[in-house]
C-alpha cells in the first residue's frame, strides 16, 4: 500500500498569523519550565527562511516554535561543497525546491533550515562524507523515508541531510534460511514484494512501508502490525553495518542465527534514532510467508468486551493469531469522512481486527470460525466480518492502517504512542476527552492491543499552545504513574527529547548519555534528539 | 409480491491477487495450496441477485457452481452474502480441469430449467480463463434473451431493464423475462458478509447432484495443448538527453 504525502489542509494557514506566535512567546516562559529548558534560552532566528514554493501553508521553523539553540558547529562552506562533490559527484544537492520536502517532517509539524542533501550510493561515500564532516564539525541528519512521528527526520537547524535514498540494493537473500542483507535504503514495500515472490515475508510490517526505508525502521527501532506474531526488530535483525562519526566503518553484518562472541554490538544501534552511528546496511531473518492468512473485522460494545476477545482469541486462536489491533468508533468516522472507506459491520463504540497467518488454510479457517461463533454468542462482539478474499484483507486492513492519513487530513494532530497495562488502555483516552473538552476537534485512541500500545491522538484546528499545556505534561505523568513507557515505538526524536525521564530513571540516562560521548565525542550525529541536553 | 425466482452461478477460481505460477509441465497453472476465492464478478452477481431480494422483487435465491468438493466453499460465501439455498454440482477434480463454458453452459441451461428460474445471474467472465461465455451460451442453449455487462439493472414486472457496457458507450436492453444476465464491474459493490450472516450460512442447505443426473455430458471437445508464461519483458534503457536518444535509436536500427 502506497504512503502519500498527505497536502496540507488550508486550516493551517492560521499557523502563520502573528497573533498565534504572540501566544506562544507567552507561554513558552511558563509552559515550558517543565521540560528542563532555561526560561531565557528562545533564540532569534538562527537560519534563513525559504518561501513556500507550492503556495501552501509554511510549516514554522523548528526554532521558531520550540527553545532550541544552534550548538556551535560549522557551517557548510564552498570548499565543503566541492569535498562532497568529489565524493558523490552529480549527487549533492543545494537546490532551495529540492531541500525543502527533506527539511519538513511527514506530520508537517517541524521543519529545519538545512542547505545540503546528499545521496551517497555506497557504505564507502557515507564513511568519507563522514570523515570530513567530523574533522569540519559539521553536523549530520541521517534521512530514510522521512515517515517519523517525533521530528527525529529532518534538521533542527541547517544539519545537512545524509538520504538513504539511493543506497537501495539488495545484497543477498537466502531463500532457505530466510535471511535478507540489503542496503539501508531499500523501502520497506519493495523489501515485502522481493522476499513474498520467494515465498517469506518481512518481519514487520507498518502503515508506512510505501515509503520507510529498512535502515530508518532498525534505526527506530519500529514496531508494526506483526510484532506481536513475529517480535521486535532486536531479534529479528542479526547483523548490522554501521558507520561511526568519525567515518569508521564497523561491519558486524553477520548472518548467523547464534554468535555470542563479545558485546551485542548492534543492540546498541537498533532503535539509536541516528545518534551514534548511520545504519548503511542490514541482514535480517524473515520468516516463511504463511500460506492462510485469515482477517476478520468485529465490532464490540465496549472496551472491556474487547479485552475479553482479545482473551479468547489468544485461547482459542494459539499460534496461528498473527494480530490484533483495535480502533475506537471515533477512528472509524474519521476514516469514512476523510478517505470515504466503508465501515464493513454495524456502527459499534470499538472495532477490533483480528490476523491469523498458519500453514493450513482449513486447520486455520475452522478455528478462527469457532473463535468468532464463540464470541458473537456470548455477546462480546455484536458484528463482523471475515475476508473472503484478498482484496477484502487489503480493505480491512486499510481501516486501520489509514487512520493516521485521515488524522493528518482533520487539522493538527497532537500525537501520543504510549504503552500502558493492557486493562487501562483506553482510560487514558477518556480521561483526556474530559479534560480538553470542546479545545479538541477529536480525541482518538487505536492502536496495538496485542502489545499493549496505545497510539492517543488529539486534533485541532491547529496548532494550540493551550491544548499542548493542556496535553503536556498530563498525558506523561498519567503514564508514568502507570509506570508506562512514554515512547511505545515511536522513539523520542526531536519531540519527545526531554520525556524519557517518565519511563527511565535518571542513572540510565546519565549512562545514555555517556555512551553518546563515547561514539561521538563532538555530538555531530543528529544533534538535539534522542537524548536530553546534558545539565 | 415477488413470485420471481433467480439462480446466480459462481465459479471458485484461484484468488485474483495470488502471482500465478505456470506448472513446469505446461500442462497449466499451479493450483495445489494456493489461495481461492470466488470470481470477482460472480461477487458482483450474487450481490445483485440478493439486492432484488431485499427489495422483495424477487423470492428466492439459489447458488450454484460446478466443480470439485471445495466448490462448497464458493457456494458457502454466497449463503453468507444471502442466498437462501445452493446446488453443488459435483465433478471430480481431475474431470474438473475440462470443465470448460459449453459444459458449464449445459449444466447451467438445464438446471435453469429444472428449478423454474426466471433470471440467472452469471459473472461476465472468469478471472482465470478469460472466455466470456458461459452467459452467452447458456443463453443460447436456453433460447433465453440475454443482457451481458450489465452495469444496471431493474425489473420492471414481467421484462427487464438492462443498461450495458460496450466500446461505444452504455446500451439499454428491455428484456423479457426468463431472462440471462452477466455482471460487469460497475453493477455494484459486494458486501461483506457479516458474522450472523456466516453463521446463518452454516446451517443453509446446499444440496449436492451429478452432471448424469441432470443428464449432461460433460465431454469437452477442446484439449489445452500448453500453458507457457508471458515473454519476460526485457529491461528498458535510460537515457540523459535527447541527443543520446536519437544515438540509441539508430544504435538499434529503430531510425
Amino acid at each position: 500500500m502506497v504512503f502519500h504525502l498527505v497536502p496540507r489542509c488550508s486550516a493551517r494557514l492560521f499557523w502563520a498569523s502573528s497573533g498565534w506566535r504572540r501566544t506562544y512567546i507567552q507561554g513558552a516562559s511558563v509552559g515550558l519550565k517543565w521540560l528542563g529548558c532555561p526560561r531565557d534560552s528562545y533564540s532569534p532566528l538562527a537560519c534563513r527562511r525559504y518561501s513556500s514554493v507550492s503556495g501552501s501553508p509554511e510549516v514554522m521553523l523548528t526554532p521558531e516554535r520550540y527553545p532550541v539553540q544552534r550548538l556551535p558547529f560549522s557551517t557548510v562552506s564552498e570548499e565543503d561543497l566541492a569535498a562532497f562533490e568529489r565524493i558523490i559527484p552529480g549527487r549533492v544537492i543545494t537546490d532551495p525546491e529540492q531541500l525543502e520536502a527533506c527539511n519538513v517532517d511527514w506530520l508537517r509539524s517541524v521543519r529545519g533550515c538545512s542547505k545540503v542533501l546528499l545521496r551517497p550510493q555506497t557504505t564507502e561515500e557515507v564513511s568519507q562524507i563522514l570523515r570530513h564532516c567530523h574533522k569540519r564539525n559539521l553536523a549530520v541528519n541521517p534521512q530514510g523515508g522521512n515517515t517519523g512521528m517525533v521530528g527525529g527526520s529532518v534538521p533542527v537547524f541547517d544539519e545537512i541531510i545524509l538520504s538513504t535514498a539511493l543506497m537501495n540494493q539488495v545484497i543477498s537473500f537466502h531463500d532457505v534460511s530466510g535471511i535478507l542483507v540489503c542496503q539501508a535504503g531499500c523501502v520497506l514495500e519493495e523489501l515485502s514484494q522481493y522476499v513474498q515472490e520467494r515465498d517469506f515475508i518481512m518481519p514487520l510490517d507498518l502503515g508506512a512501508k510505501g515509503s520507510c526505508h529498512i535502515g530508518g525502521n532498525v534505526a527506530t527501532n519500529a514496531g508494526g502490525l506483526r510484532f506481536l506474531r513475529y517480535g521486535s526488530l532486536r531479534g529479528t535483525v542479526l547483523g548490522l553495518e554501521v558507520v561511526l562519526a568519525d567515518g569508521t566503518i564497523l561491519n558486524c553484518l553477520t548472518s548467523l542465527r547464534k554468535d555470542n562472541t563479545g558485546y551485542d554490538l548492534k543492540q546498541l544501534f537498533i532503535g539509536s534514532e541516528g545518534t551514534l552511528g548511520i545504519i548503511t546496511a542490514v541482514s535480517i531473518l524473515c520468516p516463511p510467508r504463511p500460506k492462510a492468512v485469515n482477517v476478520a473485522f468485529l465490532g464490540c460494545p465496549g472496551f472491556a468486551e474487547v479485552l475479553q476477545t482479545f482473551s479468547t482469541c489468544k485461547g482459542m486462536l494459539g499460534e496461528i493469531l498473527s494480530a490484533f489491533e483495535f480502533m475506537d468508533a471515533e477512528c472509524m468516522q474519521l476514516v469514512g469522512q476523510h478517505l470515504h472507506l466503508t465501515n464493513p459491520v454495524q456502527e459499534s463504540p470499538f472495532y477490533v481486527l483480528v490476523e491469523t497467518s498458519g500453514s493450513s488454510a482449513g486447520h486455520d479457517t475452522e478455528k478462527l470460525t469457532s473463535v468468532l461463533e464463540q464470541v458473537l454468542n456470548s455477546g462480546l462482539v455484536s458484528d463482523g466480518t471475515i475476508a473472503t478474499d484478498q482484496r477484502k484483507v487489503q480493505m480491512l486492513w486499510a481501516l486501520r492502517e489509514r487512520i493516521t492519513e485521515a488524522l493528518s487530513r482533520d487539522g493538527y494532530v497532537f500525537k501520543y504512542d504510549i504503552s500502558l497495562p493492557v486493562d487501562r488502555l483506553y482510560d487514558l483516552v477518556i480521561d483526556l476527552r474530559t479534560r480538553v473538552g470542546p479545545r479538541a476537534k477529536h480525541v482518538v485512541g487505536y492502536g496495538h492491543l496485542g502489545d499493549g500500545n496505545l497510539h492517543l491522538n488529539v486534533t485541532a484546528e491547529a496548532f494550540s499552545q493551550e491544548l499542548l499545556g493542556a496535553l503536556e505534561p498530563y498525558v506523561y505523568a498519567w503514564t508514568a504513574e502507570q509506570r508506562g513507557s512514554v515512547s511505545a515505538e515511536h522513539g523520542l526524536g526531536f519531540k519527545k527529547k526531554n520525556v524519557l525521564g517518565y519511563s527511565k530513571p535518571p542513572v540510565a540516562v546519565k549512562l545514555m548519555q555517556q555512551l553518546k560521548v563515547l561514539l561521538d565525542p563532538k555530538g555531530i550525529l543528529n544533534p538535539y534528539k534522542t537524548l536530553p541536553a546534558q545539565a | 409480491m415477488a413470485e420471481l425466482r433467480a439462480l446466480v452461478a459462481v465459479k471458485r477460481v484461484i484468488d485474483f491477487a495470488v502471482k500465478i505460477r505456470v506448472k513446469p509441465d505446461k500442462s497449466g497453472v499451479a493450483t495445489d495450496g494456493v489461495k481461492h476465492s470466488m470470481n470477482p464478478f460472480c461477487e458482483i452477481a450474487v450481490e445483485e441477485a440478493v439486492r432484488l431480494k431485499e427489495k422483495k422483487l424477487v423470492k428466492e435465491v439459489i447458488a450454484v457452481s460446478c466443480g470439485p468438493a471445495q466448490c462448497q466453499e464458493t457456494i458457502r460465501t454466497a449463503l453468507a452474502m444471502g442466498a437462501d439455498r445452493g446446488i453443488h454440482v459435483e465433478v471430480p477434480a481431475a474431470q474438473a480441469e475440462s470443465l470448460g463454458p459449453l459444459q458449464v453452459a449445459r449444466v447451467l441451461a438445464k438446471l435453469a430449467e429444472k428449478e423454474k428460474v426466471d433470471l440467472l445471474f452469471l459473472g461476465k467472465q472468469a478471472i482465470d480463463d478469460d472466455c466470456n461465455q458461459t452467459g452467452q451460451m447458456t443463453a443460447g442453449l436456453l433460447d433465453w434473451p440475454q443482457g451481458t455487462f450489465a452495469s444496471q439493472v431493474t425489473l420492471e414486472g414481467d421484462k427487464i431493464k438492462v443498461e450495458r457496457e460496450i466500446d461505444g458507450g452504455l446500451e439499454t436492453l428491455r428484456l423479457k423475462l426468463p431472462s440471462v444476465v452477466t455482471a460487469d464491474l460497475r453493477l455494484n459493490e459486494p458486501r461483506y458478509a457479516t458474522l450472523p450472516n456466516i453463521m446463518k450460512a452454516k446451517k443453509k442447505k446446499i444440496e449436492v447432484i451429478k452432471p448424469g443426473d441432470l443428464g449432461v455430458d460433460l465431454t469437452s471437445k477442446v484439449s489445452v495443448i500448453s500453458v507457457e508464461e508471458p515473454p519476460q519483458r526485457l529491461a528498458g534503457v535510460k537515457v540523459e538527453t535527447t541527443e543520446d536518444l536519437v544515438a540509441k535509436l539508430k544504435e538499434v536500427g529503430r531510425i
